[in-house]
């Protein structure tokens, strides 16, 4: 069976076999015709590669990867844009399962304390194989709400809520009975996660927000994270009562446009900076302090979870975009990690985001190879992890655990 | 000095005569009481006793806050044999022309209303009340036909009346000389120069911690940062409303924010306030005005579709719809130039007993007028709270950027003033753009109506309105919009129409407001 040819199709690619000399045009290639396609053709002296033609950096998509990477030689300094098994990070049920036995090795190592910093993922089980262990703790909560999400797929599609056994059953009816009518199609895999239902309410609306974090390489640990990201509201009010009423619930940008409330002008989004100034006018600088140092909790913990499973190939650099919402409490919850974030652009605003922020992506990769190595900002990016935290302080960090060690992030500053 | 003396016991006497019809009054009574059985109190130093018990459990502090608020609203001390109408407005020509603009913007409701063959009032049926009563937290999920509505007037029409505004006892001439006018405003003013700002504006000099300056993050905020919020603090724990005013006027740290503006309003949410919001609440229920499909529309038009207001629309209709069924609002009007509408009922046209002012408020909405609002509600998120914030912010300062009147902080003002200013200060960009038929003012009028809202980014809308409060004047919008044009004159300069004008112009949420008027007022060659 030949494989179809395409336009992202590098065939039995080699990139010719001479180092890029300093100096010459670096060659792109990237299939998304967004943002993306627009910061790259702007860069000087990178030129775009079509079709057959050799690379130094490609912008991929995962489809391409999966099918790709394993047979691509790439020279030292070739730069790609996703590492081959990212999904243990972004696949629902993979980060689940890693952040859960990196947590009982933190209870292991360093005590129940520190564990408990990673108890920011809702409770999940993965479905169906974990069924009857997911009815074991549906049953010690009745009458809360549970939220069914597709392991794969994106925008919200496929995701539902309910709160009776009855619910789901008929669900797993209804995809039992399509199996016996289409054999080739795998059950889809799906997790079952406990629904935040006091979620922080603005306008009465619940929102989500979206941070970008770039891992450079995960063995050591180099993060970056970008100063900016949004807040992303649904357009109607939130309420319990209406579970089915998918516009309510789930806030991507994706779901809403398709609401009958949306109007396009509006753009549904807060700049992280106005949504950081609004809490801090509204609970204090402490307390919003405090939300985004757990918020940096997450980021790390994370990417620590599958520090160890992730081939670090040091080719591979890759821009997660990290959903996250805030409960009532002002506790910070990981809904999930993107590593194909969108890169279109709703508005103005955001397209001017999403510009600097590949532009800044762009910078920390280094193809043209200007940083010394030591900075500790570059753009809107700065440098969260460096195999250890990185402090905003300038000398070595202090490690005693006490003192004023403030972690060098400036998330909505 | 006898005239001062007179002047001064005339206030006295006009405040206490307002003070004694307030809840405050009744609550001084009601702790003078209740100290009667402390045992520090007296019977000979009665009087003593219980001014020095007011002082110490900060009773005394509140009603000082009255007082000051008082002040700070109080006209400037007139002829006692003055009529009332001087209060409003000293000049006649300004309360003629006020007059027919009302007349103008009646006769436009008056006339939509027909056309619709819609009621200026009705009583809603039972069914449609509780709809709203279930619905009245989520009111902009509604989507009503207001197409055939249009807003009664826009801030480009009102420019069209001042431009007109003429004293009849000062001849322009046709001669050009140094007298002349070279702006859209023909009317002889005073205003200050940017030597008198800077002395009226003092605190904003160079010399001066500020917040929107001295803040930034590169500036450690050992340097003045954390000291001023500290006096903050203090100034909270105080609860002094004039401590608080002079505050302010350096800004207002971001966490105090919501709670000294409260203090510098005077507003205190007792439970008599959230009641009497009930009530406005179920005077909205109860009756549809076509007042509210006026509101409805402004909010749909403008702060539905702003990036960041959006959030806030049900928020909105909370208050405006409250606002407008507020009788109380109706006092101000003896010191504002305008006069509250009249409608007749259906029938008795001209019968002064069938008189009732409409809407209830006597303020009618226009385009852009929901934008008061959408700034509070990011400091305010308890709706009686908000309202009552406000409601005081109209009462003392919006008023006056939609009447007719010579006070120095009326619109009129205001655009003498940045006229002037461009005028003197940058005289050829002033000539170039007027040269090419871009009257600036045409261009900052929208900004000034509606005090920057919905132009700059709310943090540093907020830090203006924080000056606005701490200067109880608006003359800072003027100034800030001449800052603005100062700002961008090298591409206005090369603008050859007013449309480009306007775009140069159009994009004004990157702008960091104190250091442009700080420029402008301290830092410019005069």
């Amino acid at each position: 069976m030949s494989r179809p040819k395409n336009q992202n199709y590098k065939g039995h690619g080699l990139s010719k076999g001479k180092e890029r000399e300093q100096g010459a045009p670096i060659r792109f290639k990237t299939a998304l015709m967004n943002t993306l396609m627009d910061v790259l053709r702007h860069r000087p002296g990178w030129v775009e590669v079509k079709d057959e033609g050799e690379w130094d950096f490609y912008w991929c998509d995962v489809s391409w990867l999966r099918e790709n990477f394993d047979h691509t030689y790439m020279e030292e300094h070739v730069r790609i844009s996703h590492f081959r098994n990212h999904y243990e990070l972004t696949r629902k049920n993979y980060m689940v399962k890693n952040l859960k036995r990196f947590r009982k090795q933190l209870e292991r190592e360093a005590g129940k304390l520190e564990a408990a910093k990673c108890d920011f993922f809702p409770k999940t089980f993965e479905l169906p194989s974990e069924y009857h262990l997911f009815v074991e703790e549906f049953r010690k909560n009745p009458g809360i709400t549970w939220i069914m999400k597709p392991v794969a797929r994106s925008q919200g599609k496929g995701i539902f809520l309910f709160r009776r056994l009855k619910d789901i059953m008929d669900w797993r009816k209804d995809t039992r009975n399509s199996d016996d009518q289409k054999d080739d199609i795998p059950v889809e895999n799906y997790v079952a996660q406990r629904y935040i239902e006091n979620p922080y309410l603005i306008g009465g609306r619940k929102f989500d927000l979206r941070v970008y974090v770039l891992v450079m390489s995960y063995i050591p640990l180099r993060a970056w994270l970008y100063r900016d990201g949004f807040a992303r509201f649904s357009n109607t009010r939130f309420t319990l009562n209406s579970i089915d009423d998918q516009y309510v619930h789930l806030t991507n940008v994706a779901v809403q446009k398709t609401s009958p409330d949306y109007h396009p002008k509006k753009g549904s989004k807060w700049m992280l900076q106005r949504f950081r100034q609004y809490l801090a006018s509204k609970h204090g600088p402490q307390a919003v302090e405090t939300l985004f140092r757990d918020m940096d909790n997450i980021f790390i913990k994370s990417l620590q979870s599958v520090q160890k499973v992730i081939i670090s190939d040091k080719h591979c650099f890759e821009l997660y975009g990290y959903d996250i919402l805030i409960d009532q409490d002002l506790k910070p919850w990981l809904l999930e990690v993107n590593a194909s974030p969108s890169l279109t652009a709703s508005s103005q605003e955001d397209y001017e985001l999403k510009t600097c922020l590949l532009e800044d992506t762009l910078h920390v990769v280094d193809m043209e190879a200007r940083l010394t190595g030591r900075e500790k900002r570059v753009g809107g990016f700065d440098l969260m992890w460096n195999d250890g935290p990185v402090s905003r302080e300038e000398g070595p960090p202090d490690l005693s655990g006490m003192g004023n060690f403030v972690t060098n992030t400036h998330l909505g500053m | 000095m006898l005239q001062e003396e007179s002047d001064l016991s005339l206030m006295i006497a006009q405040i206490v005569q307002k003070l004694k019809g307030s809840n405050l009054y009744s609550q001084l009574e009601r702790q003078a009481w209740a100290s009667l059985q402390r045992p520090e109190i007296k019977l000979e130093s009665l009087k003593e006793d219980i001014k020095e018990f007011f002082k110490i459990s900060g009773w005394e502090k509140k009603l000082q806050n009255a007082v000051y608020s008082e002040l700070s609203v109080f006209p400037l001390p007139s002829h006692p044999a003055a009529p009332p109408e001087h209060l409003k407005e000293p000049l006649v020509y300004m309360r003629k022309a006020q007059g027919s603009w009302e007349k103008r913007i009646l006769k436009s409701l008056n006339s939509m209303c027909t056309e619709l063959s819609i009621p200026l009032a009705r009583k809603r049926p039972v069914g449609e009340q509780k709809e709203l009563l279930n619905k009245w937290n989520e009111m902009g999920t509604d989507e009503p036909d207001l197409s055939l509505f249009r807003p009664v007037y826009a801030p480009k029409d009102f420019l069209e009346v001042l431009i007109n505004l003429r004293n009849p006892n000062y001849e322009n001439g046709d001669s050009l000389s140094f007298r002349t006018h070279l702006g859209l405003i023909q009317v002889p003013l005073k205003v200050k120069d940017i030597p008198e700002l800077k002395e009226c504006f003092v605190e904003l000099g160079l010399n001066t911690g500020q917040l929107g300056i001295d803040d930034s993050t590169q500036v450690p905020p050992e340097l003045f940062e954390n000291e001023h919020v500290r006096i903050g603090q203090k100034v909270l724990a105080e609860q002094d409303s004039a401590a608080a005013q002079q505050y302010i006027r350096q800004g207002s740290p971001t966490a105090l924010r919501a709670e000294l503006w409260a203090l510098i309003l005077n507003i205190s949410s007792e439970p008599e306030d959230v009641l009497y919001y009930e009530q406005l609440k179920t005077n909205v229920i109860q009756h549809d005005l076509l007042v509210d499909s006026l509101i409805y529309k402004d909010v749909k038009l403008t702060a539905s579709n702003d990036d960041y207001y959006f959030v806030f629309e049900d928020y909105l209709y909370q208050v405006l719809l409250c606002f407008s069924r507020d009788t109380s609002v109706l006092s101000h009007f003896a010191y504002n130039s305008a006069s509250p509408p009249k409608s007749y009922i259906r029938g008795k046209l001209g019968l002064e007993e069938y008189a009732v002012f409409y809407p209830p408020n006597g303020v009618i909405p226009f385009h852009g007028f929901s934008m008061y609002v959408a700034p509070l509600c990011f400091l305010y998120h308890e709706p009686s709270k908000l309202y009552q914030i406000f409601r005081e912010m109209y009462v003392r300062f919006f008023f006056r950027l939609h009447s007719i009147s010579s006070h120095p902080s009326g619109i009129v003002s205001l655009c003498l003033l940045f006229e002037t200013l461009l005028q003197t200060y940058l005289p050829q960009l002033f000539y170039h753009l007027r040269e090419i038929g871009a009257q600036p003012l045409r261009i900052s009028f929208k900004w000034m109506v509606r005090a920057f809202s919905g132009y700059l980014a709310t943090d540093q809308l907020l830090l203006l309105w924080d000056r606005i409060l701490g200067y109880n004047s608006l003359e800072i919008l003027a100034v800030l919009a001449a800052a603005v044009f100062a700002f961008r004159a090298v591409n206005l300069m090369e603008v050859t129409s007013l449309a480009a004008a306007e775009a140069v112009l159009a994009d004004l949420s990157t702008l960091k407001v104190m250091p442009l008027l700080q420029i402008f007022l301290f830092a410019t060659v005069t």
